[in-house]
């Protein structure tokens, strides 16, 4: 088979992969969703910028400088290329998913948001599109509100359609893909919705960009944030993409250098978008380190991508469900869940689940995942978490199951 | 080394099944509590103290089977002893008793958050009942232990 084939291949990249951990124990990876490994193109890329190239970049006029601002900028397109972004100028670079968030919070949202003004996110969201969200409705006797998650881990939308006819809703903030649960958001019907009202949506792409085709072109939100390092770059980058007619009309979020035209002692004047939002010296190297990763999924191909890991996590739903006292949370329907399973073993500590597992090599996460009020949803302080990716194979779910078989012998269930 | 695994012996799984001094006291003469954010252990615990002596305690919350074997363990070791035992109680009296004494990093904070919940516990009592000046290295021993 191909597919077979094609793993085999990717898995040589990642060297990671061939480590041994605990008592000789060959790695197995199953914590994708909190960050994934790196191929050795971005290892390389990173390399090559501090060996060849390091400068700062946008200023100086000498040669490092200079290769060192087309590795940066081209970054920006290949960004635009691989989510049919139309502007390179609605581009941002930022730290990560939860900077971009919270640039959105402080800059728009502390410009358009009023006393008694609604923000609407979901129960599933991770804490980054949640903290930001009360941190901005509190200072501003603003309303937090959130649409609810039925037991199969699907939104509730009827419950947008409330809040929406209340004419106070400023922002929708919500995640095309849950990181707990995997469930992929039926975005379609929430944008349909917003547009109706004339609402401005915020999508967090942390989980769906790495592991699915995005099209921002289609999508029609209004702003977009994701992270590098969950999509096989490094730590330290991520993307805010904000529609340009807003970003426009945005006041600065950090001062600093870069982001200005003309300083003075008591005034200054912006620089041109994007750079307007991307004060101080950036994260060059991990930028063109992300290059590197886009061209990786791009030669794979995101369809490759989604289709690999619907057959592991098809194949680990299968052999997790016939495993007596194990709990899976979500929805059963593997067109509306990513690579992520999130599950309790009958009275067994997530943590203890987790020791347990880690022994044999595999690392899962154990804990809330930065989601607490999905946990307070579910009535658990924990689950425990394997989520997929591109390098994954059968026989790692199988290392697993026998993992779990283990647990279930230790603790005599 | 020991295989990490090996710490889920028969004795931390029944302990955590059936936790020792499990349950709320009524009115207690000194409460505490503590949590782990990262894990979301939670720890209270309760004590009545007669005669200089810890008469009675019990702990309620919600963790791991290594953090409620360890809570029940500590509380085994407490009960019935004068304070000044108590104060002397350290992590490895807890440790060996579930031959935990190697356990990795990462876990540490669920076998001890009882223990530091103890330690607490008695220097709220010293400090605000008998006003014991010397109450204060106890809270430093609490906040070092992990």
């Amino acid at each position: 088979m191909q597919t077979a084939i094609s793993v085999e291949k990717i898995r040589d990249d990642f060297p990671i992969l061939k480590r041994k951990v605990r008592n000789d124990k060959q790695l197995v990876y199953f914590d994708n969703a909190a960050t994934a490994q790196k191929p050795i193109q971005v290892i390389n890329a990173i390399s090559d910028f501090y060996t060849n190239h390091n400068s700062n970049i946008h200023r100086a006029v000498h040669a490092l400088a200079e290769e060192a601002t087309e590795a940066y900028e081209v970054t920006r397109d290949k960004v635009a290329q691989f989510l049919n972004i139309k502007d390179r100028q609605e581009i941002i670079f930022v730290r990560g998913t939860t900077e971009a968030i919270n640039l959105v919070a402080y800059t728009w949202g502390r410009q358009n948001v009023k006393e008694g003004d609604i923000i609407v996110t979901t129960e599933y969201e991770h804490h980054s599109n949640i903290v930001p969200w009360q941190l901005l409705t509190q200072e501003k006797g603003a309303k937090l509100e959130y649409i609810g998650v039925n037991d199969d881990g699907e939104l509730l939308l009827d419950q947008l359609d409330t809040y929406l006819a209340t004419g106070k809703v400023k922002l929708v903030a919500i995640s095309q893909m849950s990181n707990v649960l995997g469930t992929i958001t039926d975005m379609p019907a929430v944008m349909q919705k917003c547009k109706k009202a004339g609402v401005k949506v915020l999508v967090d792409g942390a989980q769906s960009v790495p592991h699915m085709k995005v099209d921002l072109s289609s999508l029609g939100c209004d702003f977009f944030a994701f992270s590098a390092h969950k999509m096989l770059g490094p730590t330290g980058v991520g993307i805010l993409w904000v529609r340009k007619e807003i970003l426009e009309k945005m006041a600065p979020f950090h001062g600093g250098g870069d982001m200005i035209r003309e300083v003075h002692k008591y005034e200054t004047t912006w620089n041109d978008l994007p750079y307007k939002f991307e004060a101080g010296t950036p994260n060059i190297a991990d930028v063109i380190g992300f290059s590197a990763a886009l061209d990786y999924l791009s030669n794979l191909g995101m369809d490759f991508v989604r289709n690999h890991e619907i057959e592991i996590t098809k194949y680990a739903l299968e052999k997790m469900s016939a495993i007596k006292g194990l709990k899976i949370y979500g929805t059963k329907d593997i067109s509306k869940r990513g690579g992520v399973i999130s599950f309790n073993f009958a009275d067994i500590h997530p943590h203890d689940l987790a020791t347990i597992i880690d022994e044999e090599g595999v690392a899962i996460r154990s804990g809330h995942h930065c989601a607490q009020v999905l946990m307070e949803r579910l009535d658990v302080a924990a689950t425990s978490r394997a989520s997929f990716y591109i390098y994954n194979t059968k026989e790692e779910v199988d290392v697993l199951i026998k993992s779990l078989e283990k647990a279930a012998r230790l603790f005599k269930l | 080394m020991s295989s990490n695994a090996d710490i889920y012996h028969e004795m931390i799984v029944e302990y955590s099944r059936h936790p020792s001094n499990f349950g709320k006291i009524e009115n207690p003469d000194v409460t505490y509590h503590d949590s782990n954010p990262l894990c979301g252990d939670s720890i209270d615990i309760f004590m009545n103290i007669n005669d200089n002596k810890v008469s009675d305690i019990k702990f309620h919350g919600r963790g791991c089977a290594i953090c409620m074997a360890c809570s029940s363990v500590m509380t085994e070791i407490v009960k019935g002893k004068t304070i000044d035992d108590v104060k002397k109680i350290q992590k490895d009296d807890i440790l060996g008793e579930l031959g935990l004494q190697n356990l990795q990093a990462v876990r540490i904070k669920c076998a001890l958050l009882s223990l530091k919940v103890l330690k607490y516990a008695i220097y709220t009592y010293l400090a605000n009942h008998l006003n014991d000046t010397n109450a204060d290295a106890l809270k430093q021993e609490a906040s070092a232990l992990y």
